[in-house]
């Protein structure tokens, strides 16, 4: 982790790493220490938890977590250093003298268990009844330290009442164990701060301001927490029940929709590592469950591109043309809803410079009730529309009051990635063992672009090959080789790239009506940045506040969680740095795999829009139903 | 300044004119400082016993753009109030020990953390400090030395206990939480603001203004051989004359009970609510950091009192003032109240009691901080010393009700 200088976060919260020296190698770049008796030699500055890894020595832990800055509070990872008084946090612990550390003594053991005991004994619950069964980090522990009974006794009654006023995040502070990780997601990783722990000692207790209920607050819905809560103290609100009676309905015609993300991690739901795209069979598992329709989400990704390129391309027109709406520019990305409600929250003086176009998943609601409701020719009222997303936020962005614009909620629920697979679980299915299948028709075919959403930067990459190739009338391979815009690409927290429009080619014949020729960017540079987690946003924008580089971008992309989609709050449990390079790795190997990479080469796209959009892009029947308008919440009203 | 002299003792409540120590450390290098202190053999007054010249000599060391020099005065353990006395009779001197401190260390900016209920003291502070910036005391270029500028600012805390501990109080003062930080790093190193601060005691940097006038030799013959100097103690409970008195470290609880004329004593409580609970027959042990260490509170209690009544009532101070971050100090404490309270309500097995003494064991050496760890220290001693009283109910001499 970095050590920012403008977090929110107390600095007991942030890492007090001592920094690691560039060249270990030399002298006093590293130290000689012992670790249960064998010599070892650590650069100075590793944390004792970090040199037990690289050793092989196993260590508990349960407050710490590879994204998040260092807390040390959980005390399950103590170890003896010999002439300390007491044990020390190996989380928390940076050598920097020749120490000597025992894992193992009995004073170690004794505490980690006494430890794992306490919490146990303030723990409301039991584990067969509650989501995380099996995938806690709470009852691993109790399991590896072979607790059998309750030594301290075990909270019989509830203490809290469950926060589910939030159609996004589910709060059961009864399973809490305190080891703030959400808090440190909150206020460090994502640098919103709605969760901090409130009172002291035995009333000690995470909470928001003025314990207000979640909804009331400036939650953004990421669900960054739940993906790193090790209990069941954190969930997404779960809408499987009614998507269970929906499916049971004869009258109901269920749809639903899959994003490229939850695809490319639900095996791990079933076991599988990392990395596994599972499109395929996952469209299998969904007939299989009842589903009426299995949609891609990809297709409306491509027409999102469509809408938000062309959208881009008429504010840059207006800009620097007509002189006119300057401060649109830079456009930022709409398609993460925790982003949108992030701004809408910290910057709404920001609120036009959002795109207009809704994320894939509205316009793929909106598009089913209508467009599709007229050629299935099937009462919209009867439709229910299901999105898998691997998103906490999407539930909450379904249920925005101005998502109706088919006339009906344009998307009835948001299913997040796990609550899928639980689903999938529960009909007795193994999907990795399911043959494949395709999506249904008419929203069968999708490009690679739409794919790559899943990604950090990918957004940009699908807008800018199809941005590139409408103005320039040439291939985005002549540029980028295999259209591979890997600028764009990686885990960097903002990147900023430039690309010089040297050549400009013919007008399209749907942008003829706004102008007739591309010389007003022939020799201009497109800057463009991609970022990605609020606190990379937050840094972005207080650039752009003080007119630095971002403030003369053209277009920028924004995601609400750390990674991207593949990152959302609503994909398998754990998370790391490492499973997020692999869920991207899969994304990329899918995108490639594809024969059509570029939204405005995908037939169906043409199709809607001659039979459905005949204005084309941004005309007004996609304004009506592809466009929506955003609140500026600001900082104390949800 | 002449006052009416109220109490007696051989450093603190000796004589002492203001600007007398300031003054004579400005004739002295900051090394002479430094090497006087450490030949004083000055630990740190709050109670954890931390030498002085250690920590001065590392934030001495320690290269930054500003350091800074705390006063810790939130004095919260249960039956001290000797820094109250030291901050309303004797402000001269916690002032002039941190202008000392930040000459020495070369701090420019002093901070008096003033525990929350004694906000009522703060007119008078800061009408003092006013007074020292008019003597040029406090302020830019001191006393006409070149380039030592000081001042001192006076920030009052919230009342919570463990912001007595030096690094959930800087947290305070950053204006978060008041939660102990995880160390290394160490203030000293890495503290207010992210830079050096030295956080010492009330009473450790009056103590610096003597020193220097009359020498660390001089102060290091005062007390035992690793106690040197004196200490202020808060002598409250049962006995006649209840107050706050400075006597040489060494000194027997005996002693003690007989100047402040307790009869009848049953125990005493050393070093409050985490100290520990010495019985009758330990009565001739000396108060030094041989043998028992304390910050200065001395609570008696005659043989009326019912120790288990005690020691709940410390338990239950636990548990409400522990900052809850770390397990062990948060639900730790809670199931020792437990334990005590089965005791009262005769529901306990010894068995279950000798595993909470288990824990109470761990609590001490894997809590986050301080306050965790000496938190199970009265749970301890007072099971050990006064079991013949609180499990056979003992009407006796010793240990009788």
């Amino acid at each position: 982790m970095e050590n920012k200088k403008n977090g929110r976060a107390p600095i007991s919260q942030k890492p007090h790493r001592i920094e690691k020296p560039e060249h270990p190698e030399y002298i006093g770049g590293s130290v000689k220490i012992q670790i249960n008796e064998k010599e070892v030699t650590v650069p100075l500055g590793t944390t004792i938890l970090e040199a037990c890894k690289q050793n092989n020595v196993h260590i508990p832990t349960l407050c710490h977590h590879e994204d998040l800055c260092i807390a040390g509070v959980c005390r399950v990872c103590v170890v003896e250093i010999e002439n300390a008084r007491t044990l020390q946090a190996s989380c928390a612990f940076p050598i920097t003298a020749p120490i000597k550390i025992k894992t193992a003594t009995p004073k170690v053991r004794k505490a980690r268990k006494h430890i794992i005991d306490l919490l146990l004994s303030e723990h409301y619950g039991e584990c067969y009844s509650c989501f995380r069964n099996n995938n806690c980090e709470l009852q691993s522990l109790a399991k590896e330290y072979g607790v059998d009974h309750y030594n301290f006794g075990h909270i019989e009654k509830p203490r809290y009442k469950i926060d589910n006023s939030s159609y996004s995040v589910v709060r059961d502070m009864d399973k809490c164990i305190l080891c703030k990780r959400c808090v440190r997601t909150c206020i460090d990783l994502q640098e919103v701060g709605v969760l901090e722990a409130i009172g002291r000692g035995d009333a000690t207790h995470i909470g928001t301001f003025f314990d207000k209920q979640l909804s009331d607050v400036i939650c953004i819905n990421c669900g960054q927490c739940i993906n790193r809560c090790p209990t069941g103290a954190l969930r997404a609100n779960d809408p499987r029940d009614e998507i269970w009676k929906a499916i049971d309905d004869p009258n109901k015609h269920v749809i639903i929709q899959t994003a490229p993300s939850p695809r490319a991690a639900i095996g791990e739901e079933f076991g599988l590592e990392a990395g596994h795209s599972m499109t395929g069979e996952l469209n299998t598992a969904l007939r299989r469950i009842g589903f009426d329709k299995v949609f891609d989400t990809n297709f409306t990704a491509d027409l999102t591109i469509m809408e938000e390129g062309t959208e881009l391309i008429l504010r840059l027109y207006n800009a620097l043309v007509n002189g006119v709406d300057a401060n649109k520019v830079p456009q930022f990305t709409s398609c993460s809803p925790g982003w949108v409600k992030y701004l809408e929250h910290f910057y709404p003086e920001y609120i036009d410079n959002l795109s207009t176009a809704k994320s894939p998943q509205q316009m793929f609601g909106a598009v089913i009730k209508t467009f599709y409701a007229q050629e299935a020719k099937i009462n919209p009222a009867d439709i229910v529309t299901v999105a898998v997303m691997p998103c906490s936020a999407k539930k909450f962005e379904c249920n925005r009051p101005e998502m109706v614009d088919s006339g009906f909620k344009d998307v009835d629920f948001g299913l997040t990635t796990r609550e899928l697979a639980q689903m999938i679980k529960e009909t007795g299915i193994f999907l990795p063992e399911l043959p494949k299948s395709s999506f249904d028709d008419p929203f069968g075919e999708a490009s690679g672009a739409g794919v790559i959403f899943g990604a950090t930067g990918g957004v940009m990459e699908a807008a800018l090959r199809t941005v590139i190739e409408l103005v320039t009338g040439k291939k985005v391979e002549n540029l980028f080789e295999n259209a591979n815009i890997t600028p764009l690409r990686g885990f960097e927290g903002i990147r900023y790239v430039e690309l010089n429009i040297e050549e400009v080619g013919e007008v399209p014949e749907m942008y003829k009506k706004y102008f007739s020729n591309w010389e007003w960017l022939k020799g201009a540079t497109l800057k463009v940045a991609v970022a990605h987690g609020t606190a990379n946003a937050k840094k972005v924008m207080e650039d752009i506040k003080a007119g630095g580089k971002f403030s003369e971008c053209h277009f920028i992309e924004f995601m609400g969680c750390p990674g991207g989609c593949i990152g959302g709050g609503g994909q398998p449990i754990p998370t790391n740095a490492e499973i997020r390079a692999k869920r991207a790795e899969a994304i990329y190997k899918e995108d490639e795999g594809m024969p059509i990479r570029k939204s405005h080469e995908n037939p169906h796209i043409s199709y809607i829009y001659e039979k459905f959009l005949p204005e084309g892009p941004c005309g007004h029947k996609s304004h009506k139903l592809l466009h929506t308008t955003y609140t500026k919440r600001g900082e104390y009203i949800a | 300044m002449k006052k009416d002299k109220l109490r007696n003792g051989k450093v603190l409540f000796s004589d002492y004119s203001l600007g007398e120590g300031v003054r004579k450390a400005l004739t002295l290098s900051r090394d002479d400082i430094l090497f006087e202190v450490k030949d004083s053999k000055l630990k740190g007054r709050g109670g954890a016993g931390f030498p002085v010249s250690t920590k001065w000599m590392l934030g001495a060391a320690a290269i930054a753009e500003r350091k800074y020099i705390i006063c810790n005065a939130d004095e919260g353990e249960p039956g001290t109030f000797k820094d109250r006395v030291l901050l309303v009779e004797y402000p001269e001197l916690v002032f002039e020990g941190m202008i000392i401190a930040g000459y020495a260390i070369g701090a420019k900016y002093g901070i008096v953390y003033l525990r929350g209920e004694y906000e009522y003291i703060r007119k008078s502070l800061e009408d003092y400090l006013n007074l020292m910036r008019n003597e040029n005391l406090l302020g830019k270029n001191i006393l006409g030395k070149e380039g030592f500028d000081f001042d001192i600012k006076i920030h009052l805390g919230s009342s919570a206990y463990v912001c007595g501990e030096e690094t959930a109080l800087i947290e305070s003062l950053e204006g978060n939480r008041g939660e102990a930080r995880n160390r290394p790093p160490y203030p000293v190193n890495t503290g207010f603001m992210g830079m050096p601060t030295s956080v010492n005691n009330v009473e450790t940097l009056s103590c610096i203004p003597h020193i220097i006038l009359k020498g660390g030799d001089w102060y290091r013959n005062l007390g035992t051989d690793k106690s040197t100097g004196t200490k202020l103690f808060s002598v409250s409970g049962d006995c006649e004359r209840p107050d706050v008195y400075e006597w040489e470290w060494g000194i027997t609880i005996n002693e003690i009970l007989e100047k402040v004329g307790a009869k009848n004593t049953k125990a005493v409580q050393v070093g409050g609510a985490s100290g520990i609970c010495v019985p009758k027959s330990q009565f001739d042990r000396k108060i030094s950091y041989e043998d028992i260490p304390t910050g200065g509170s001395i609570i008696i209690f005659d043989e009326n009192r019912d120790m288990l009544k005690v020691l709940k009532n410390f338990m239950e101070f636990f548990v409400e003032e522990s900052c809850g971050q770390c397990t062990p100090c948060r639900i730790g404490n809670v199931k020792l109240l437990e334990g005590v309270k089965m005791i009262e309500n005769e529901q306990y097995t010894f068995a279950y009691l000798d595993k909470l003494k288990d824990l109470a064991k761990t609590m001490q050496i894997a809590s986050k901080c301080g306050l965790g760890q000496s938190s199970p220290n009265s749970f301890i001693s007072i099971l050990e010393n006064f079991k013949n009283e609180i499990f056979y109910h003992e009407n006796g001499v010793e240990n009788g009700k």
